[in-house]
């Protein structure tokens, strides 16, 4: 094999980066676009200007959201099995909120009546601000520790409710991410809109950036004075096989703001967070839609990359039974499965990649009032 | 333990949300060759009905596709929210398909199918039609992969039980690829789709013709569906056989419960056309057989011999003994790993590990189990004999169904004059829910016929679950038929709608009832 089992397990942990950021950039923008559409949109036309902008392209990049869920499962299994079962009502408020989405695009526009779009509008509405709101609150879970524990045959047991997850911090890091992906989505829809649509979008977009700037700020600050970290006090053997429950972990203030003492150069990735988001709304405002784009695209790469950084090596930490908390050396498959799987991203990514890359210059360009009225049949 | 109400509820609700998204996906896997079908036709012909077919059949294929997908984001979390330890215990292998399905096969599709719908005045007619095909590829592919990781839970091979990490892990990876099982299930299960699609055409048309209405559009249709579907009929047939061969292999005790064969018969066994099974006295009260026709199916040979369900229940007896030991040894290997004796003992019953923690629906010690709850266990070991003996025979008996049909509609398409058959038109229309019917009972005989088991031997379905309360599974499964039946709903009234109103719901002006466009 090409790599060693430690290796791999680091490669994996940055690969499911890849795929959450992948997730957040490609799905993320029109999610946004999806929440944005009741507010940018006047009528029905404008509305349906709004919903082709992201016609052609949602559905592939919805596989962003159900490719990480299978890449979790086989190269996280434990996390994949621990933080869904635990995590149930949020989950499935996710999967019951993205119910909305392939249905909404589909059928919204098929029936002419007014009633009709304003429901699939609204339904399109949910399943762009619900996920990305529950995923911040998941993720101000974890780094206050999820009340999980396993038995000795590692059967996972969630002892928390679904109501605690709803706490002040999860709450913010929610906005976090609402706004972070709500923001990247007003600024794609900026780059292919225009008129009156545009204008709307981009005072969303000037709202939803100071915000994230903002709640990121309040959370780092929030983060490193009021949330005691997690840290492993036992020696850990990266190469062992996995075991979440042989290590001995400790709750500690500062803890995880330890990763940036350590290695300072992580500090780029909040940096990151600051200078894409403010990069993104001025070039955005001068027009340079597509440079804006890749700047809001870059935040994203910061926004996420702080939280994982942040964690590291933790993934999952628990707050009932501190040594069953997962971390990216103890919660993977097997060092066969890595291997494999990393062989398969790697012949297939750069194809998704390319014909992805292919999709989106075919349907290049405006979606204008005009292209509605000539493919009134057709379009969404 | 885990309550009993907490398994079936999440057996109950796996089950549904997997049998509505079966509702939607053969239909997919079927459209997508004959849209493939229809738009070669027109690159190669230049005529413009053939791209309005394209373009009217692939309307109605993504109204069901938008379904196939939103029941399709469930069953990719499903295994974590409601089967954790599962997703723990076999990730290691289960996970890679999934995730190469992920990969290879829904992007593909999910990117390909939005330039279908929107390419067409951005494409060149080559480049659409390789779009379409793209689009048929990964659809079909995606089938490949789940039935790769299902034929998995039904013959696990390349896999090894580690006690360190308390899972299964892979050990060949191209042993879970050419898994035999996988590769007669996935050409069993897309032709299934394909005949499911040519049905769907079929019927379709068969009503315009009924009705006299856009008459050339729909005999061109119908002539594409006939030939495609009897193509298809035959392979699903062929294939399913062939699934009966294998399944002879690896799951006699799928084979025999389906068959409601008791008794070990000298070879070559007899086939039970119809019977009615006597589960109490574990005979059947009352049996048609045909003579040698099972042997010949289930061995390919007429001198091997496949095993009644009181031999297998013997033989499973001695497994659950062996597993005991098992389970026993691997316990005290998790507290002391260094336990040489234990290890060793523990080495020499892993094979029936499975059968060992079938014990523990009973009790959390297996090595007290009484008796009786071995008796119980091995009696847990037969599925169910009557409802897989019937599925089955009806699904047999619906694929022999649209066999004649197909065959019929074909003949007929050659000789021109199916036109003027109302009494064929009428069988094509009246026969639309048949292949449905059929994928959902195959989609039962497979899953029901493999308990208790999640996967073969290895798992018991009563420990694969979460430990959620029977609360959440309430509500959650409440949510589920709730949120998919309204779902259903407004799927069917718009694929009436649209088929009702036909080619003309395009606004070409070429069609009939271009007014009913809302």
């Amino acid at each position: 094999m090409l790599f060693d089992y430690p290796t791999l397990k680091l490669i994996w942990w940055l690969l499911v980066g890849v795929l959450l950021v992948g997730f957040a950039i490609m799905d993320g923008h029109d999610m946004g676009v999806g929440t944005l559409l009741p507010f940018v949109g006047k009528d029905d036309v404008e509305r349906r200007i709004v919903i082709n902008t992201v016609g052609p392209h949602w559905d592939g990049n919805q596989v962003w959201f159900i490719t990480g869920g299978g890449a979790i499962f086989a190269a996280w299994p434990l996390v994949y099995a621990t933080a869904f079962s635990g995590f149930y009502w949020a989950m499935l408020a996710v999967l019951w909120a993205l119910f909305f989405r392939p249905v909404g695009f589909d059928y919204r526009s098929k029936i002419n009546n007014p009633t009709w779009r304003q429901t699939w509008d609204w339904g399109l509405f949910v399943g762009g601000a619900v996920p990305p709101l529950i995923f911040g609150v998941a993720f101000g879970n974890l780094f206050q520790g999820v009340p999980f524990h396993f038995a000795d045959n590692l059967m996972p047991y969630y002892t928390g409710s679904f109501w605690a997850l709803l706490n002040p911090f999860a709450l913010l890091c929610g906005v976090v991410s609402t706004a972070m992906i709500t923001f990247h989505g007003a600024i794609y829809l900026m780059h292919r809109t225009e008129g009156a649509v545009q204008r709307r979008t981009q005072t969303a977009m000037l709202i939803f950036g100071s915000l994230l700037l903002l709640a990121f700020s309040a959370a780092g600050i929030w983060l490193w004075q009021g949330i005691d970290g997690f840290a492993i006090v036992s020696t850990v053997d990266p190469a062992a096989l996995p075991n979440p429950l042989d290590k001995e972990v400790i709750r500690q203030p500062g803890a995880w703001l330890a990763n940036y003492d350590k290695y300072p150069a992580t500090l780029l990735l909040p940096a990151l967070a600051y200078a894409g988001t403010l990069a993104a709304m001025l070039l955005a405002v001068n027009r340079a839609t597509l440079a804006a784009f890749v700047a809001s695209s870059l935040a994203i790469v910061g926004v996420i990359g702080t939280a994982g950084a942040s964690l590291f090596p933790f993934v999952m930490p628990s707050s009932t039974d501190l040594r069953s908390g997962l971390t990216v050396w103890d919660s993977v498959s097997s060092h066969l499965t890595l291997n494999i799987m990393l062989w398969a991203t790697l012949i297939f990514m750069p194809l998704i990649i390319a014909y992805t890359g292919w999709a989106y210059k075919v349907m290049a360009g405006k979606v204008t009032a005009a292209y509605i009225r000539e493919n009134d049949h057709a379009a969404y | 333990m885990l309550s009993e109400e907490l398994v079936d509820l999440s057996r109950l609700q796996f089950a549904i949300t997997a049998m509505y998204h079966f509702l939607f996906v053969p239909l997919t896997i079927g459209m997508t060759w004959i849209l493939v079908i229809m738009e070669s036709a027109y690159v190669m012909t230049g005529k413009t009905i053939y791209k309005d077919m394209t373009r009217f059949w692939g309307k109605l294929f993504g109204i069901n596709f938008a379904l196939g997908v939103t029941t399709g984001i469930t069953m990719e979390f499903q295994f974590g929210t409601n089967w954790a330890y599962y997703s723990h215990y076999v990730g290691d292998i289960f996970g890679a398909p999934l995730a190469i399905e992920g990969l290879m096969a829904f992007f593909l599709e999910s990117t390909f199918i939005g330039l279908f719908f929107f390419g067409w005045d951005r494409l060149s007619r080559k480049q659409h039609l390789l779009v379409t095909i793209l689009m048929a590829v990964g659809t079909n592919l995606s089938a490949l992969w789940i039935l790769i990781a299902n034929g998995w839970m039904q013959n696990p091979v390349g896999a090894e039980f580690s006690y360190v990490t308390m899972r299964m892990e892979m050990v060949d990876f191209w042993a879970v690829l050419f898994n035999p099982d996988a590769q007669a299930k996935f050409v069993h299960t897309v032709s299934a789709g394909y005949v499911t699609g040519a049905m769907f055409v079929l019927s379709i048309s068969a009503f315009y013709l009924l009705r006299g209405r856009d008459v050339e559009f729909a005999k061109k249709s119908f002539r594409i569906a006939a030939a495609f579907g009897f193509a298809s009929i035959c392979s699903v047939i062929v294939l399913g056989d062939e699934s009966g061969y294998t399944v002879g292999e690896a799951q006699q005790t799928k084979l025999a419960a389906m068959e409601a064969m008791w008794e070990t018969e000298p070879a070559p066994a007899g086939f039970n056309l119809i019977a009615i099974p006597n589960e109490a006295e574990m005979k059947n009260d009352f049996a048609i057989e045909i003579p040698w026709v099972m042997g010949i199916i289930g061995t390919r040979s007429l001198d091997q011999q496949i095993p009644g369900i009181k031999e297998i229940r013997e033989k499973n007896r001695e497994r659950i003994l062996s597993g005991q030991i098992a389970v026993g040894a691997l316990e005290k290997l998790r507290k002391n790993p260094a336990d040489a004796e234990t290890k060793a003992l523990f080495e020499q019953h892993v094979g029936d590990l499975g059968f060992g923690l079938l014990l523990k629906k009973y009790v959390v010690d297996v090595g007290t189990a009484t008796p009786e709850m071995i008796e119980k266990a091995v009696a847990d070991t037969i599925p169910r004999v009557a409802p897989l003996f019937w599925t089955f025979r009806l699904m047999v008996g619906f694929g022999f169904l649209m066999l004649a049909l197909f065959g019929a509609a074909l003949w007929s398409s050659v000789k021109g004059n199916f036109a003027n058959k109302p009494w064929l038109l009428r069988a094509s229309l009246w026969m639309l829910p048949v292949p449905w019917l059929s994928c959902e009972l195959g989609w039962f005989v497979a899953e029901y016929g493999r308990q208790p088991w999640t996967i073969y031997g290895v798992l018991p379905t009563h420990m694969s679950v979460s430990t959620l309360s029977v609360g959440s599974l309430y509500g959650s499964l409440a949510g589920f038929v709730g949120f998919y039946t309204l779902l259903l709903v407004v799927e069917m009234y718009l694929m009436v709608r649209f088929a009702k109103q036909g080619p003309g719901s395009l606004g070409t002006g070429r069609y009939d009832n271009e007014y009913a466009h809302a």
